[in-house]
């Protein structure tokens, strides 16, 4: 306990990535994120890091690509608009695989929109936001804890798979403080980089990194190479949460503070007698599809509870087959869903019963 | 095993987030498990400031305090607007200097502070929020505490050390009062 210090989310998100070795940081700044920036300008200058206020946030995407192609862990955060900028970076850095940690702490749109929390991103980051075949490893914390550790993760699995990992948090969660233990997080060294652009020494050819390809052949077989990828991070790099699910016939679905919301409401309703439990999947991409799909036939109803109209539950309905009834729980716009409001849907799905 | 939510409300600049942040720090300390969250908007000094805290023996679900069962106001505004939301046998502790009606609900426990006379009459205008904490703290049973000398010890930086000991007598007029 001793190491346990109380931090914000986004400042524990600041930090993990200093302690994962990241000494390049490029943001332009905006609600509810900034304290991110803050703290890298504090720190980076002392540790011989960067620390750049871009002009832009489409400017900070592409300055992680060039460090990224350097083979340096390298990092960039925003909220909502401002990913929309880094979009076309974002496919970029796809298409010339190189790794980057990009932290999404979203907030109300579409548009400008507001400033309160939100995860109406869902679409925009499962599915890979720019243009082109790609997806980008999706990571969604509950805590300041899961903040840093999976800040950490994003980092190790960027240079793994070669390729964007991307925080998928919201305002509430990097606001907030709870403790944490940065002493305890552990990181991997990052890998070797033999395709980084370092200089050759005149010892062998040059690498490029790029994301121009004009022969249909060869960039058709990029994007074949890129999906068997895909296929082995969706094996092996699946993450989720699952509580109460052992007898649960009404399953909630929900990530990031929506599923702590879930927990107080299921809380409630087990005290009334409903069999009612949790998945929270924490990779978003890849999204849980498996463990899912196992409890088909055991839950009659499976509620989705959503910052936003109703995004995750396609996922949730493509994963069980649409073999079930499935209900929208959800606040939009900035608004947060409350323990009574999931409390009344899972009575109302209780009430409904198997069909 | 319990739970116990706190809301912390006033105008931006009376210190509402800093008095969150002593609970949450002195939770720490006890070895709960605690989380702090601000109201964050586009507001400045004289706008409207608000905090959850819950301090709990299990792990904390959702962090937004809706009911608390003790709230700390500091202005008019917040007790308009939170007074219905203390669950009943709540605890509300308020600056009765800048709160001058009293309080309309008759199943819940009320502790008024003339916290920014105090501070004013003490010469520590800018610690109205410490000397309601103070009070805060002595109903709990907590102060003295070890855990608060450490909490405090926590939220005022090394940079400001030499505003310690005004903290500490703030804490120390609101416990007396």
């Amino acid at each position: 306990m001793a190491n346990k210090v109380l931090m914000k989310g986004n400042e524990a998100i600041a930090e993990a990535a200093i302690i994962a070795g990241c000494r390049h940081y490029f943001g332009y700044p905006i609600t509810p994120q900034t304290e991110i920036a803050a703290y890298m300008a504090k720190k980076m200058p002392k540790i011989g890091g960067t620390f750049l206020q871009a002009e832009s946030e489409i400017a900070a995407i592409n300055m992680v690509y060039g460090v990224a192609s350097t083979g340096h862990r390298v990092m960039t955060s925003s909220s909502s608009p401002g990913i929309s900028l880094k979009s076309e970076g974002l496919s970029y850095l796809a298409g010339a695989d190189m790794p980057a940690f990009v932290v999404n702490v979203q907030r109300g749109g579409p548009g400008l929109g507001g400033i309160q929390p939100s995860q109406a991103d869902y679409f925009q980051s499962t599915r890979g936001g720019g243009h082109g075949d790609y997806h980008m490893i999706v990571l969604a914390p509950a805590s300041v804890e899961e903040m840093a550790a999976l800040t950490v993760k994003g980092f190790e699995l960027a240079d793994e798979y070669r390729m964007t990992s991307m925080i998928l948090a919201d305002g509430t969660i990097g606001q907030m403080m709870e403790p944490v233990d940065l002493d305890g997080l552990k990181v991997n060294p990052a890998p070797e980089k033999p395709w980084a652009t370092v200089g050759t020494d005149c010892k062998r050819f040059h690498n490029i990194t790029n994301s121009l390809s004009l022969v249909p052949t060869e960039l058709e077989q990029q994007n074949f190479d890129r999906y068997k990828k895909y296929d082995v991070i969706k094996e092996k790099e699946v993450m989720y949460e699952e509580y109460m699910m052992d007898d649960a016939e009404i399953c909630i679905v929900a990530f990031g503070i929506a599923s702590r919301v879930s927990k107080n409401a299921i809380n409630e309703a087990r005290k009334k007698g409903i069999k009612v439990g949790l998945i929270r999947p924490i990779t978003l991409w890849p999204f849980p599809e498996k463990v899912l799909h196992d409890t088909v036939g055991k839950c009659h109803t499976y509620i989705s509870v959503e910052m936003s109209m109703g995004q995750m539950i396609e996922d949730v309905k493509l994963s069980t087959e649409c073999r079930g009834k499935y209900v929208l729980c959800n606040r939009a716009g900035g608004m947060i869903p409350s323990p009574e409001q999931v409390l009344a849907a899972i009575e109302e799905a209780n009430k409904g019963g198997a069909k | 095993m319990s739970t116990n939510n706190y809301l912390f409300a006033g105008f931006g600049g009376q210190g509402i987030l800093f008095a969150g942040k002593l609970l949450a720090y002195k939770g720490l300390i006890d070895e709960k498990q605690v989380s702090w969250l601000p109201s964050y908007g586009p507001e400045m000094r004289g706008g409207t400031a608000s905090c959850s805290v819950i301090v709990s023996d299990t792990p904390v679900g959702s962090p937004i305090v809706s009911n608390p069962d003790t709230l700390i106001v500091m202005n008019l505004p917040s007790l308009d607007r939170y007074e219905d939301a203390v669950v009943p046998g709540g605890t509300i502790f308020m600056d009765s200097t800048l709160i001058e009606r009293p309080v309309k609900r008759d199943d819940v426990t009320v502790y008024a502070v003339p916290a920014t006379r105090l501070a004013s009459e003490n010469g520590i205008p800018t610690l109205a929020n410490m000397i309601l904490m103070g009070k805060v703290l002595s109903v709990m049973g907590e102060y003295p505490s070890d855990s608060v000398e450490a909490a405090l010890g926590k939220v005022i930086s090394a940079r400001h050390a030499d505003k310690l000991d005004i903290n500490r007598r703030a804490l120390q007029l609101g416990a007396e009062y």
